[in-house]
């Protein structure tokens, strides 16, 4: 009997709660399709907002392709300095190796915001403020201290054997990263990817500050800036459907690739 | 031979050396050099006024109410945040019962949103025009009339926490869920055969267990929440009144609104060793007791 009363409540407070978690991203779906006043889709359920997101200043297509230039630009670049990097600290002993790691994970320990004044005024002078390419290297810098430490470990847990009969065979150290090790880490490959990815795609503040024409917006400061559109009253219809344009893609991947997101977390875990 | 190998170590690592000297160390340098110099946005550096940046800091009128806010705000959300996640934690962690496969992905999912998505969500979420709370609670019967829930200060600050724990908790259950899953169950069958309750073994057992992955939740959630920009920004844009301005946003404002880059260095070199003596306090705390 007691058992059952335990079991009851466990359930009436983990589906409540589930209920609670669920119920704004099923409310934002539904919002971005209803009728509503003051929106793009007044009679009816259908897509008319998502369709006035279309043409709404530069237009979504102009938005979508920024917000995917930069988060794949980011990925390779996070993934060319992880590769590189990780397996130089897994495999070789160099001459500032531990200091240059801590220094590499002390990015951590730095504020968003301090380092994004400077970054302005430095991206100014190299000429690559106001493009995606200068915003991309800095999104890169703030998935470094994840992406070197997780591509460390990795390289470190491949067992040396295979590395020592692949130089007798006469491959150089170059020739073991690109043709024995890489297939060895690929799953540490795919969370950094995955990470770095998502977080160049929601990125808000780096792209707000270092980025202001408005053809080169990426999609979460394009659909904040679209609250203000029309006469100073609130698009509530379009900035609903914008929401999901974005979150979508971030749903998909997890769905996807579930295993990696919760590796990421654990190498966290573990190691913190 | 092993000369030669240090320089191909070195020579893999150099991209990377590269990378963080001039995106990272140049940037933290010339932050302490902006924040000695009269820079304005737009004509760039003007020469040392050192210490002019550091003394107006105290001037500024925004200051201290941003400081005591984000501090404010850090509290609420940490307390929070740190027992719902275990709440949710436990839960799924049960591992013996149905269904706790889909708890788990019910309370992540708002996790793997960007936080400027989630921010915007909510923004519809508390909109009296759209959103779907006022309409609920008269249903219900709890209110009449709209709820103002960006209105006043407090609602404000409020709203945003309710956004902050939904987006977050579902990330620190995962990582107490690690925690909780690296304990050994015989401790648990030792506890029991010493007549342990349950609440018993988790006070006795769970939770000491547990240190270090609810010390991981406490600096992460601490940091975020004291450099917490996304959600006011968007959410409450700092308002009503500016009372809920955080120190971030402090920083934003003086470089991009009132175009003093100088200023909004000196801020932010302040934030950066506040925050190194926070953490470093808090590490050691926590291997102190550990």
């Amino acid at each position: 009997m007691r058992a059952k009363v335990w079991g009851t409540s466990y359930y009436v407070l983990a589906g409540g709660l589930a209920i609670l978690f669920l119920f704004p991203l099923i409310w934002t779906g539904y919002a971005s399709v209803a009728p509503a006043g003051a929106t793009r889709q007044q009679e009816g359920f259908g897509l008319g907002n998502y369709a006035g997101l279309l043409d709404y200043d530069s237009g979504l297509t102009q938005y979508l392709w920024n917000s995917a230039y930069v988060s794949v630009l980011t990925v390779a670049f996070t993934l060319a300095l992880a590769i590189v990097g990780g397996y130089a600290f897994a495999r070789f002993k160099f001459w500032g190796r531990d200091a240059l790691f801590l220094v590499t994970i002390a990015i951590l320990m730095v504020p968003y915001s301090t380092l994004l004044i400077p970054l302005y005024s430095m991206l100014g002078d190299l000429g690559l403020r106001n493009t995606l390419f200068g915003l991309s290297l800095v999104l890169t810098l703030y998935q470094l201290p994840f992406a070197i430490f997780m591509m460390r470990i990795s390289f470190e847990s491949v067992p040396k054997e295979i590395e020592e009969s692949a130089m007798v065979d006469g491959c150089g150290s170059f020739g073991v990263l690109t043709r024995i090790m890489l297939f060895a880490v690929w799953p540490g490959l795919i969370t950094v990817g995955l990470f770095s990815f998502l977080a160049a795609w929601n990125d808000f503040i780096a792209p707000l500050i270092l980025v202001s024409e408005a053809d080169k917006a990426v999609l979460p400061v394009a659909i904040a800036n679209l609250r203000q559109q029309a006469q100073g009253s609130v698009d509530f219809g379009a900035t609903q459907a914008g929401v999901v344009v974005m979150a979508l893609p971030c749903l998909l991947l997890f769905i996807a690739l579930q295993r990696h997101y919760v590796r990421g977390f654990m190498s966290g875990a573990i190691k913190g | 031979m092993r000369h030669s190998r240090k320089l191909v170590g070195a020579a893999y690592a150099a991209p990377v050396a590269l990378f963080v000297a001039v995106f990272f160390v140049a940037p933290l340098l010339l932050v302490g050099r902006m924040s000695a110099s009269d820079w304005p946005l737009l004509s760039g550096d003007m020469g040392v006024n050192f210490p002019a940046n550091y003394e107006s800091i105290g001037d500024n009128p925004l200051f201290w109410p941003a400081v005591g806010f984000t501090l404010k705000y850090t509290g609420i959300v940490v307390v929070i945040l740190l027992g719902l996640s275990l709440l949710l934690a436990l839960i799924v962690a049960d591992g013996g019962r149905r269904g706790t496969g889909f708890f788990r992905t019910a309370y992540f999912l708002p996790t793997t949103l960007g936080f400027a998505s989630a921010s915007l969500l909510f923004f519809g979420f508390y909109s009296p025009s759209i959103g779907p709370l006022d309409p609920l609670l008269q249903w219900i019967g709890l209110t009449d009339e709209p709820v103002s829930w960006l209105g006043t200060s407090g609602m404000a600050l409020f709203s945003t926490v309710v956004l902050v724990v939904w987006k977050f908790a579902g990330f620190f259950m995962i990582i107490l869920l690690v925690g909780l899953q690296a304990i050994p169950p015989d401790v648990y069958e030792a506890a029991r055969l010493d007549g342990a309750s349950r609440w018993q073994s988790f006070l006795h057992v769970t939770l000491p267990l547990l240190r270090p992955a609810l010390g991981l939740v406490l600096i992460l959630s601490v940091t975020g929440s004291l450099l917490a920009f996304d959600q006011f920004f968007i959410l409450t844009k700092g308002g009503p009144d500016n009372s809920t301005v955080t120190v971030v946003q402090l920083i934003y404002r003086e470089a991009f609104q009132r175009f003093d880059l100088g200023a909004a260095a000196a801020i932010s070199v302040v934030v950066l060793v506040a925050l190194l003596v926070f953490n470093i306090a808090q590490f050691r705390a926590l291997r102190r007791d550990a």
